[in-house]
């Protein structure tokens, strides 16, 4: 077999050199009732050129000839070949966790840049070098917002990606937390009315995202004022960060937590991708995850080391802060890679780029009669639109076209019938967008001749 | 060229001695060119507005595709990889991550589909999601399988959620999960994030859980047991029928730790062990790469009756044979990440079974198992072995000995770096003082480990002789030991222009 290096003969002189008669003999200590009989029922062995064939056949089975408008907290842009050269180093990719800082200072410094781009991006003061992802992220920020305020109850906002509501339930559901949704207002945010409503004395945290699900930013600073007054910590998830190069960033907020995808990670139908989670200097000892920080050497030398290990699991045992061990290393790096290839202005004239797609979208399907964009609030490159017809219609004939048209809304949002999640990047072109508007002025004309369909409402946007 | 080199003593160059990427900016330069817009250009000024239009991301740096490109080259040269040499750090199973993998992972469609696209799109990521669930089953002997989970220490959290909500359907609440001394410290912080607490089980004389000791702590409040086996010590659990017996017969599941799976795959599946759920590590078994900690993939498997509990979504095959994610299973525990887990992960893994296919993947749990064997006979004369139990995977010494001469086990491991080896894991199991713990998997080639077994012996030799060589090691790094205590003490954690950072560049 090509990736083992030792021979027949090799086997034979270790066997020797350790005074054993067979290989089988080391598997002994295993009783025999529990060692297995016969082979697996499994494929293989295959050739290189039979694997690449294999995955190759899956990889037809794709979307690879659509142009896609699906974000949804994955999101498709153009990665720099540069980031997948660096990446493929065989020092980088096949290296363990830094503990040996000596020999792994090469992560050690780019974990240390990582966690600088992020904080300067959050506008937050200290970030660490990544967890799993956006999810988990925004989870591991509200356990810990719980474990800052000693409060258990946390306030979501409903127009938090429903999956990452999910995840804080899952986790929450046996440490007794309270989980209650915030509503939305017809501008898409979220009803700082309801929410001041549901702010108690026993709130940890409300957590926000913006841009929210919807594409819409959300008044960060109203927002956080709201909360600190109930003494409560301010938790805002970002799924597109790429925002953040056009939009002010979040300072009010005591916690940023999110997915760092978009920069150089390649959607891979949902992962892996890589969480970040940022924070004000004086909450992070209750941060989760590994922290890179600088050190000097015996002889004064800077170099980069993981630090405040005592939060950590290996040390802590079950007091720790989070079981997590592994992080995104891997893709924090290439986030960290991409960050730097665009630097400070290509990551505005790329955040211009999508702004200005997803504009002209959104005026182009606001343009078609009976389609609208029920959201008034500014958005960044996602943005609601309601179907002038029948939404899953209007997405097959989009697909009869070479387009995947967006989200149906309706899967996680049962009173937005007919509304679509649309997110265009850099990576949709004009023409696609044009062809796109030219299949909701067919549907819009189909709906003049017939009848709407059975109990569509007439609002543009419910409340919740 | 007559003229004398004025050089007469060389400077260390950049590519010992790399800036941060910040401190390499300067204005005007970026790494990327843009294709021209093709839309009208919004002005984000007038439709963001004063309220979330941005002026400025301060930090940010300056820099051309080429000082990038040498910047990581760079950095990556001071680490140490698998593919730099012997890597043999135990209960990391730090194997060779095969290059096809790495290419398949990144074919358009695999690499690029949304998991939100529709079902009839995605078809190949569902077949290779469905492919690698079978085959992962088929290995353990399990019944079913979740791939959602995003790393061990998550796959553990989801195993216990799953023991929990399949007790608190049967029964009242129960408070404890036994861990044995032994067992990974993510075990029991996994135990406290699932809202249970842990009660700890002494190892007997040979390493092994106790069945007296196992028998008295398994009460009717107790939900389960999570052990590892192979445990930490490369030693089989004999009797981990009857220790599933005992944890079953007071009505509690059993977790299994599947970290060090690699000592069985193909010769022995926990689903025969009487154990009701596990996990696995893609990046350890399964050759998916580290990646200098991460991403990582920890799968979740289950006997039948905690298959109702996984989490949503389950890709699931009709009889026409296209598959589907099924979103309603009413007694799932929910999701525990966004989408449907590491995909990416999922493709490696599976193109490594693959290559292998039945017969290798023995031979690979063979070799993995007598390379460990081989380095541990030949070096329990230099270092106290404390369990004398054969051992499977990995072995730990102790280094008690050479304690004596006020050396410990941290110093060794920096001592191997001179040597060209990356160390052994240090420290850990915690059962053992001052643990050594080898893991030089399958992947390590005799004439390797000659090398190192010489190595190790030869460090044993300087400790009598030189013991300060070894306390001061390494000798031949980029950089000696650093100061974790003063980082820990007053951290820095970003740069700044001027900053400590910025200061601390000037000594350099």
């Amino acid at each position: 077999m090509r990736y083992l290096p030792n021979s027949a003969s090799d086997r034979e002189r270790m066997l020797e050199t350790i005074g054993r008669k067979s290989v089988a003999g080391l598997f002994e200590q295993i009783p025999e009732v529990l060692r297995l009989n016969g082979r697996l029922n499994l494929p293989g062995p295959l050739s290189e050129p039979e694997i690449l064939q294999f995955f190759r056949d899956a990889a037809a089975e794709s979307s690879r000839d659509y142009v896609s408008l699906l974000g949804a907290g994955a999101y498709s842009h153009y990665r720099p070949v540069t980031i997948d050269m660096l990446l493929s180093r065989g020092e980088f990719f096949t290296a363990y966790t830094p503990y040996q800082a000596e020999i792994a200072q090469g992560t050690l410094q780019a974990m240390f840049e990582f966690q600088t781009l992020m904080a300067e991006l959050t506008g937050m003061e200290v970030a660490n070098s990544s967890l799993y992802d956006g999810s988990t992220a925004t989870n591991e920020a509200a356990l810990m917002a719980m474990r800052l305020t000693r409060r258990e109850r946390v306030v979501l906002a409903r127009t938090l990606h429903p999956e990452y509501r999910e995840v804080v339930r899952t986790y929450g559901h046996n440490l007794q937390t309270e989980i209650v949704e915030a509503p939305y207002e017809t501008s898409g945010q979220i009803d700082l009315a309801e929410l001041e409503r549901l702010l108690d004395e026993k709130t940890a945290a409300v957590v926000v995202q913006s841009p929210n699900f919807f594409g819409v930013l959300e008044k960060i600073p109203a927002i956080a004022e709201l909360v600190h007054r109930s003494g409560a910590l301010l938790i805002v998830a970002v799924t597109e960060p790429l925002s953040l190069g056009l939009v002010k960033p979040p300072s009010e907020a005591d916690i940023v937590a999110g997915e760092a995808q978009s920069f150089g990670i390649p959607v891979a139908f949902g992962g892996p991708y890589a969480g970040f989670l940022a924070t004000r200097e004086k909450f992070v000892r209750q941060m989760p995850g590994r922290l890179v920080g600088q050190a000097a050497d015996t002889e004064g030398r800077r170099g980069f080391v993981l630090t405040l290990v005592t939060r950590e699991q290996y040390i802590r045992r079950e007091k720790a802060t989070s079981n997590i061990c592994t992080s995104q290393s891997l893709c924090a790096l290439a986030a960290t890679i991409y960050l730097c290839l665009l630097g400070k202005h290509g990551l505005r004239a790329l955040a211009e780029q999508n702004l200005s797609k997803a504009r002209y979208a959104a005026e182009k399907i606001g343009a078609v009669a009976g389609a609208s964009i029920p959201f008034a609030a500014p958005h960044f490159n996602e943005f609601v639109a309601k179907s002038p017809g029948d939404a899953e219609e209007l997405l097959a004939a989009l697909r009869e076209q070479k387009i995947i048209g967006g989200l149906n809304l309706e899967r996680f949002y049962p009173e937005l019938e007919n509304h679509l999640l649309i997110c265009v990047t850099e990576m949709a072109s004009k023409e696609a967008l044009d062809r796109m508007a030219e299949v909701y002025g067919t549907q819009a004309a189909g709906m003049q001749t017939r009848p709407a369909r059975k109990g569509a409402p007439a609002a543009v946007a419910s409340r919740d | 060229m007559t003229r004398k080199n004025s050089i007469t003593q060389a400077r260390t160059h950049v590519t010992r001695n790399e800036d941060l990427i910040f401190e390499r900016s300067s204005p005007g330069k970026s790494g990327v060119d843009l294709p021209a817009l093709d839309v009208p250009a919004a002005d984000p000024k007038e439709w963001l507005g004063e309220e979330f239009y941005r002026e400025d991301v301060d930090g940010f740096p300056e820099v051309s595709e080429t000082e990038v490109i040498r910047h990581f080259t760079r950095l990556s040269t001071w680490n140490y990889g698998i593919d730099t040499g012997l890597y043999p750090l135990g209960s990391c199973t730090m194997k060779y991550n095969p290059r096809i993998n790495e290419v398949v992972a990144r074919l358009d469609g695999l690499a690029t589909d949304h998991p939100y696209a529709p079902e009839s799109l995605v078809q190949g990521c569902l077949r290779v999601l469905a492919e690698t669930a079978r085959c992962l089953k088929e290995i353990t002997g399990m019944d079913a399988i979740s791939l959602q989970p995003a790393a061990g220490a998550q796959g553990e959290l989801t195993g216990l959620l799953l023991i929990r909500a399949c007790l608190d359907d049967r029964d009242r609440r129960r408070k404890y999960i036994l861990i044995p001394d032994s067992a990974h410290g993510t075990n029991p912080a996994s135990v406290t994030m699932a809202g249970y607490e842990v009660r700890n089980l002494k190892s007997n004389a040979q390493g092994c859980v106790d069945l007296v000791e196992l028998d008295h702590a398994m009460t009717e409040d107790v939900a389960g047991l999570m052990l590892t086996n192979p445990n930490t010590l490369g030693i089989f659990e004999t009797q981990i029928r009857e220790i599933c017996e005992i944890v079953h017969a007071k009505g509690g599941l059993v977790y299994m730790d599947g970290a060090n799976m690699n000592a069985l795959v193909g010769v022995a599946r926990p689903g025969e062990f009487g154990v009701d759920v596990m996990h696995l590590n893609l990046h350890k078994t399964f050759s998916t790469p580290h990646g200098g900690g991460g991403p990582g993939s920890g799968p979740v498997a289950v006997k039948q009756l905690l298959e109702p509990y996984l989490p949503t979504p389950m890709v699931e095959e009709s009889p026409e044979g296209a598959y589907r994610l099924n979103y309603d299973r009413p007694k799932s525990i929910g999701r525990v990440r966004a989408f449907c887990g590491n995909f990416g992960m999922a493709v490696r893994a599976l193109a490594y079974i693959l290559a292998y296919g039945p017969e290798g993947l023995r031979q690979a749990t063979e070799d993995a198992v007598l390379n460990a064997n081989y380095i541990i006979h030949q070096l329990q004369d230099a270092y106290e072995l404390p369990y004398q139990a054969p051992i499977m995977h990995e072995g730990v010494f102790s280094d008690r000995k050479q304690a004596a001469r006020g050396v410990r086990t941290g110093d060794i491991a920096k001592r191997l770096i001179d040597y060209g080896f990356h160390p052994y894991t240090t420290a850990f199991p915690l059962i053992v003082p001052g643990a050594m713990m080898i893991e030089p998997t399958e992947s390590a080639g005799r004439a390797e480990m000659d090398a190192f077994i010489d190595a190790m012996r030869a460090i044993a030799v300087e400790v009598e002789e030189e013991p300060d060589l070894v306390r001061k090691a390494p000798h031949t790094t980029r950089v000696t030991r650093l100061d974790e205590a003063t980082a820990a003490r007053k951290p820095i954690l970003c740069w700044k222009p001027s900053g400590e950072a910025a200061e601390g560049k000037a000594k350099s």
